[in-house]
């Protein structure tokens, strides 16, 4: 939700505080509620239900809809963010973080100063926080959502401060707890009092989830739990330091792609795009970014890639300052696929199509696919040329031409009868006679794409009097009641 | 051993270039809009699963349409570049015939432009036989000038075989197809009729004034691929 709010404020559309938003996402039956904001919490809207429900609570409500995607991306960045103050952090589900504090506290003043100082820095960036410090990852679950504010506890009062906090506290499933209701066990330390006996026979065959005994072994320490952090990736960034400014980078750039693919290549990794930043005398910063359809570590065809398009840098008045970044590193593994040492197929088919999307741009150069389809122009699609498909259709029974049009081209045409073939239609200002003819064939519209209103096509190959096969097409029927008479457009040529 | 030495002697007078080297060759259709000659350029190409790279002009693609996968069939992907300058298509053609691990490079080519001259089709022509991969230059509206292209072909469409099982229906293709320049065989015109549920090319003898044309086509050969 402060997320969302920060963005709209960028944009410069925020909507007032006094007005009750809430987040919407799918739900089995219909929209729920996602998240609320403060006015819409006030007016007595819970996340979790329905948005129906609560548009008849609430009639003023406005609705959104949430991006769980973006929070989860922007909660992973703030998992790095949080080493600021212990090394060792972890994402927890798709709204929490966990950092083991462990050793960390006594650098920032102890728990309670870490636990104001960690607030304070959370508000800064916008966002609201529930804190709490615990010794085990499922106490400081619990202690965060349901227990007082900034709670700290220590590893001899487990039993004391957990016992008072629901059930929901344990990390169940939803089935789980409205168990545990209904047994009349509303508290965590009402669980904790039932023998442990019993718990285990009538959970036995229950998973994690769904275990209460289990996640109260979590909680209370008995269970290890481990906590295993990410690690940031590292950046690969090479600079040159100019002592004048220049105002042509080429001859540095052999060498910069040196540096970065041998940085690369001690990490055993490759990239899929190269940033090209140079940083001007008068404070400016023009880059060119160039891509590639493989990952690659090799500096020759790197270097390749920017021949044309250093040009494009605006130099000003020179710069001083050239860096080259790495983006979109990926493993890369040295793959030998032959045993002679021969030329590598698949590694000069990605270096051409590298090459030829450098130089003409990435979307003139693709790859035509089948699709499923009966109209023409929709049973073949572009993608990029070296998408590797899962399912491709088999190739087409019907007899198809070789050469599309674009647009098809409207022609005259004489018929003998209405719905038969044409006997003669000039195409281009050139007469043709028919002299054989194959059709029709009929392919209706498809009414979940098309407007209302489409008109069906009666498809015909055509054979002029000098041999030419065509392929031309009449849209609509006489009287069909969608238009007036049909027209003739020309699609295609035969082999 | 008289034999032996005849054979010697026959195999020294038949001085041909080996017939696997391909090489770039140009087909000019008879007029624009006529397809025989993407279908006999397709129906030469050799028969493997190698991508083949197709790079078109704009003006190509708006008169003449791009090809179209479902009628070529889907064995052999197809890379598309659409490019607008003369000058682009052949800097493509180049490069793509750096890469072995294509099954063949087409560029359509509209009119005469000025850097399509005899020095760009031998560089190609070159690149086309150090890398062993078919090239071939399809040229609309364009004139047979110089061009240091190996074969020359001059393509046309034919009404179509009779239908095997409908007499008014278009049966297979028939193209006319004259070879009016070649570096490695005899020149000579033919007609041939195209299968392509068979993949297979016949060529015959065209016939004029009701004598047999004397020609290196013979009736019922297949094109070497």
């Amino acid at each position: 939700m402060e997320r969302w709010q920060r963005v709209m404020e960028r944009q410069g559309n925020a909507p007032p505080d006094d007005i009750p938003i809430v987040l919407a996402r799918e739900g089995h039956h219909g929209p729920v509620i996602h998240a609320a904001n403060r006015t819409a919490r006030l007016s007595g809207i819970n996340p979790g239900s329905r948005v129906v429900d609560m548009r008849a609570i609430c009639p003023e409500l406005q609705v959104e809809y949430a991006d769980p995607a973006g929070d989860r991306a922007a909660l992973e960045r703030l998992v790095i963010w949080t080493r600021r103050w212990c090394p060792w952090t972890v994402r927890d589900g798709d709204d929490g973080l966990i950092l083991d504090t462990t050793g960390a506290d006594h650098l920032l003043g102890g728990e309670a100063a870490m636990l104001v100082e960690m607030e304070t820095q959370l508000s800064l960036l916008g966002l609201s926080a529930q804190l709490a410090i615990a010794p085990t990852w499922g106490a400081a679950w619990a202690l965060a959502r349901f227990g007082p504010v900034r709670s700290i506890c220590g590893p001899d009062e487990m039993g004391f401060k957990l016992g008072a906090l629901p059930v929901t506290g344990l990390r169940l499933d939803d089935d789980t707890v409205l168990l545990l209701r209904r047994l009349g066990l509303k508290t965590i330390g009402a669980v904790i009092d039932v023998p442990r006996l019993s718990l285990t026979r009538r959970f036995v065959k229950a998973g994690l989830e769904s275990n209460p005994l289990l996640r109260l072994d979590q909680a209370l320490g008995k269970l290890a739990e481990p906590v295993a952090s990410v690690d940031a990736k590292p950046r690969f960034r090479v600079q040159s330091r100019l002592a004048e400014p220049i105002f042509d980078p080429t001859p540095y750039l052999p060498e910069l792609c040196e540096n970065l693919c041998e940085a690369l290549k001690q990490a055993g990794q490759g990239c899929r795009r190269l940033h090209l930043m140079v940083y001007r005398t008068d404070g400016d910063v023009s880059h060119v970014d160039v891509a590639t359809s493989a990952t690659t570590r090799d500096p020759n065809h790197l270097h390749g890639l920017f021949r044309d398009k250093v040009e494009r840098i605006n130099p000003g008045f020179g710069f001083d300052l050239i860096t080259l970044e790495a983006g979109g590193v990926e493993d890369m593994q040295v793959v030998q696929n032959r045993l002679d040492g021969g030329s590598d197929d698949d590694l000069h088919l990605t270096r051409l199509v590298d090459r030829l999307s450098a130089k003409f741009g990435a979307r003139t150069v693709t790859r035509p696919v089948l699709r499923e389809s009966h109209v023409p122009e929709r049973a073949e699609t572009q993608v990029a040329a070296l998408v590797k498909l899962a399912d491709v259709p088999a190739s087409v029974a019907k007899d198809r031409p070789i050469r599309l049009l674009d647009h098809p081209e409207e022609v005259r045409v004489l018929y003998a009868v209405p719905e038969g073939p044409p006997a003669q239609f000039i195409w281009r200002r050139q007469t043709h006679r028919v002299a054989r003819y194959a059709g029709p064939e009929r392919i209706a519209p498809e009414w979940w794409h098309d407007r209302p209103g489409t008109r069906l096509r009666d498809y015909f190959k055509v054979e002029d009097q000098a041999g030419r096969r065509i392929w031309l097409y009449r849209e609509g029927l006489h009287e069909d009641g969608r238009g007036g008479d049909p027209r003739w457009f020309v699609h295609g040529c035969f082999a | 051993m008289g034999s032996l030495r005849v054979q010697k002697r026959l195999a020294g007078q038949v001085r041909q270039p080996d017939p696997l080297t391909h090489t770039l060759s140009e087909a000019f259709p008879e007029t624009a809009t006529d397809a025989a000659a993407v279908g006999f350029v397709l129906a030469r190409l050799p028969r493997t699963t190698a991508p083949i790279l197709w790079v078109q002009d704009r003006l190509s693609r708006k008169e003449a349409g791009r090809p179209y996968l479902a009628g070529i069939g889907t064995d052999r992907p197809l890379i598309m570049v659409s490019l607008s300058r003369a000058a682009d298509v052949l800097w493509a053609m180049e490069d793509g015939l750096r890469c072995k691990a294509l099954g063949g490079v087409i560029g359509e080519v509209w009119g005469d432009p000025p850097v399509l001259d005899f020095t760009a089709t031998k560089r190609l022509a070159m690149r086309s036989e150090a890398a062993d991969v078919p090239c071939w230059l399809i040229r609309r509206a364009a004139s047979p000038d110089l061009s240091a292209a190996r074969d020359r072909w001059r393509i046309a469409s034919l009404p179509s075989a009779p239908h095997p099982h409908d007499a008014q229906a278009p049966g297979l293709p028939r193209w006319s197809l004259d070879l009016f320049r070649s570096r490695r065989s005899k020149p000579g015109q033919w007609v041939a009729t195209y299968d392509r549920t068979a993949d297979r090319l016949d060529l015959s003898a065209a016939i004029r004034d009701g004598t047999l044309a004397t020609g290196h086509g013979t009736a019922g050969q297949r094109a070497a691929g």
